[in-house]
């Protein structure tokens, strides 16, 4: 991550632009009828952030690398615990989104029920 | 080499979970996959998580584990508990915590690494991630509060507030830009994180309960943004296209939010609607027919196409299932009953779809604006629930008025109009709403609960 080769940066930003014209398409074709389950859904999606913030909450006072460069040993554990936290967050987005999601889906679940015909007396 | 064939591995995995993502979001095209998307989304997810507890930068466990169980927690009781009225909130809230947590993540890596040791392009993503981190963190809590009604639901506003924003913004900006020129600037960097945590209040109190649609589509594509942005500074795909994915779904909605208002998006964070008008409406005069309940009962009854129009006023009533009662009476006696659905009829887009479908509406007859709006006219009696603004005409037929050019549902053609309205005062924006004085409108006044629940009944009495 220190050294930026040119060719990684290319790569990301292709990966952004297709991203963001697939999004484009798929998120065009979704009803008006399910957009409030959409956006908890891409929220949830989202909170993939949280696989970021394993990283940084896992790394601890150990990291040798960061010890080389910087030194100080305090600073690791800023970052855990910011990582930490980070994780909490990440993790109700990742849970909530979903759950409440399927929860809302399930509604819409439904089928029309046959209806009786000309009414009953 | 055992290293690089767990990293080859962890890379295939997010792939994986990538193209889950991708074909999550496509099931949502029709209610009916919708359900089955979730689930490939999910177990992407799982993957995703998985395989990164395998990485081997991860040396210790009791911070994560801590992490996700108490996440997992509290995600879960949301999950459980959280009334479908309360959605807006909910969905506000998870994205102040998804902005959070991807500024927390910038700033971490922002200690662990320093400024000076990123390359630029690095350093500028990092500083994108934490600025749009920080004010979409502040800016969701705010209007959360505001759904909740823990903050004033009216506009906040104050004489200079544009010039002071201006300053906020532009300092903000310029602390970004510079620690992004001089990476040793790590003061300027942590006052970008405090100006834009501020930035962030500032930017949704003067914006009215109403507009509240336009603004969280807007804060799902901050956070949505700022997740894409940590894909940036740490190289890392999946992160990309799922953030990426969630800006632009955020994007699509807060322009399709826009359109159903006919205004524009600085219009919306600028203009602070609801706070007072003074426009006049067309043929606005005259008196309002009241109707009884006997007689709004006969009506339905006879009719043999009922469209109603549920509006927020329905949500606050607590009336979803009062309707769905009213409308199986009446479809049990043979009339065909459909919903007429605005885009903005809720505080967020689709909310009054899932409020009626938790209702136990088939959703086949949730019709949206411009499906419903051609059957006006073969339509016998339509029913307005706790909505004004989105049903007014002046919004067709008078170009002065602040509304003209929203598209609107179209009741006015219909045969007949019942409006259920709790008195006779104005609606929520305070304009005057000429549809009240229509020949072809009768007001039904009372609580919308409990005049439907009585007209239920009615109706199987006829």
């Amino acid at each position: 991550m220190q050294t930026l080769n040119p060719a990684v940066l290319i790569a990301s930003l292709s990966v952004f632009v297709l991203a963001a014209f697939l999004g484009y398409q798929l998120i065009s074709r979704v009803p008006p009828l399910l957009h409030t389950p959409l956006m908890s859904a891409t929220n949830a999606i989202s909170g993939i952030s949280l696989i970021g913030s394993l990283v940084i909450a896992g790394m601890h006072k150990v990291d040798f690398h960061a010890l080389a460069q910087g030194g100080a040993g305090a600073k690791p554990s800023i970052a855990t615990l910011l990582g930490f936290i980070a994780v909490v967050t990440a993790s109700t987005n990742v849970v909530g989104g979903f759950g409440i999601t399927d929860r809302m889906l399930k509604m819409f679940q439904q089928r029309k029920k046959v209806m009786p015909q000309g009414g009953s007396k | 080499m055992e290293q690089t064939g767990v990293n080859y591995l962890l890379e295939f995995t997010y792939l994986v979970a990538s193209i889950l993502f991708v074909l999550g979001i496509k099931g949502l095209s029709h209610p009916e996959t919708a359900r089955r998307g979730m689930f490939m989304a999910e177990a992407g997810m799982l993957a995703a998580i998985i395989g990164t507890l395998f990485h081997n930068g991860i040396i210790t466990y009791e911070w994560i584990a801590a992490g996700l169980i108490i996440g997992s927690i509290i995600g879960a009781l949301m999950a459980i508990w959280v009334p479908m009225t309360a959605m807006p909130q909910r969905t506000a809230l998870s994205h102040a915590f998804g902005a959070f947590a991807a500024a927390l993540v910038g700033i971490a890596e922002y200690t662990l690494h320093g400024g000076a040791a990123m390359p630029t392009f690095t350093r500028g993503a990092l500083g994108f991630e934490v600025m749009l981190g920080a004010l979409t963190t502040t800016g969701s809590l705010i209007a959360a509060g505001k759904l909740q009604g823990i903050v004033r639901g009216t506009p906040v506003q104050f004489k200079g507030q544009q010039i002071l924003n201006l300053l906020l913004f532009g300092s903000m900006v310029g602390c970004f830009i510079y620690s992004i020129i001089n990476p040793e600037a790590t003061l300027f960097f942590y006052a970008m994180v405090a100006l834009g945590f501020i930035f962030g209040i500032m930017l949704v109190i003067p914006i009215g309960s109403a507009d509240m649609p336009v603004v969280m589509s807007l804060l799902n594509s901050y956070a949505g943004l700022a997740a894409a942005a940590t894909g940036f500074v740490l190289g890392n795909n999946v992160l990309i296209i799922a953030g990426t994915l969630d800006g632009f779904s955020g994007l699509i909605l807060s322009i399709l939010m826009c359109k159903a208002m006919n205004r524009s998006i600085t219009n919306v964070l600028f203009g602070g609607f609801g706070a007072v008008h003074h426009a006049s409406a067309l043929g606005a005069g005259g008196e309002m027919r009241e109707i009884s309940l006997d007689d709004a009962a006969v009506r339905l009854a006879y009719a043999s196409k009922v469209v109603f129009v549920p509006g927020y006023g329905l949500a606050t009533a607590q009336a979803q299932h009062a309707v769905r009662e009213l409308a199986n009476a009446l479809e049990e006696r043979g009339v065909t009953v459909k919903y007429g659905i605005h885009p903005v009829a809720g505080r967020m887009p689709g909310h009054m779809n899932v409020l009626l479908a938790e209702a136990n509406v088939p959703y086949g007859d949730l019709y949206e604006m411009e499906q419903i709006n051609p059957e006006f006219s073969s339509t016998d009696v339509a029913v307005v629930v706790g909505a004004n603004d989105v049903v007014n005409p002046d919004a067709r037929d008078n170009a002065d008025s602040p509304i003209a050019g929203m598209p609107i549902l179209e009741v006015d053609r219909a045969k007949s109009v019942i409006v259920l309205k709790r008195g006779q005062g104005r609606g929520f924006s305070g304009l005057e709403n000429p549809l009240f004085f229509k020949s072809v409108t009768s007001m039904l006044y009372g609580d919308a609960k409990s005049s439907l629940t009585q007209l239920a009944q009615e109706v199987k009495n006829v």
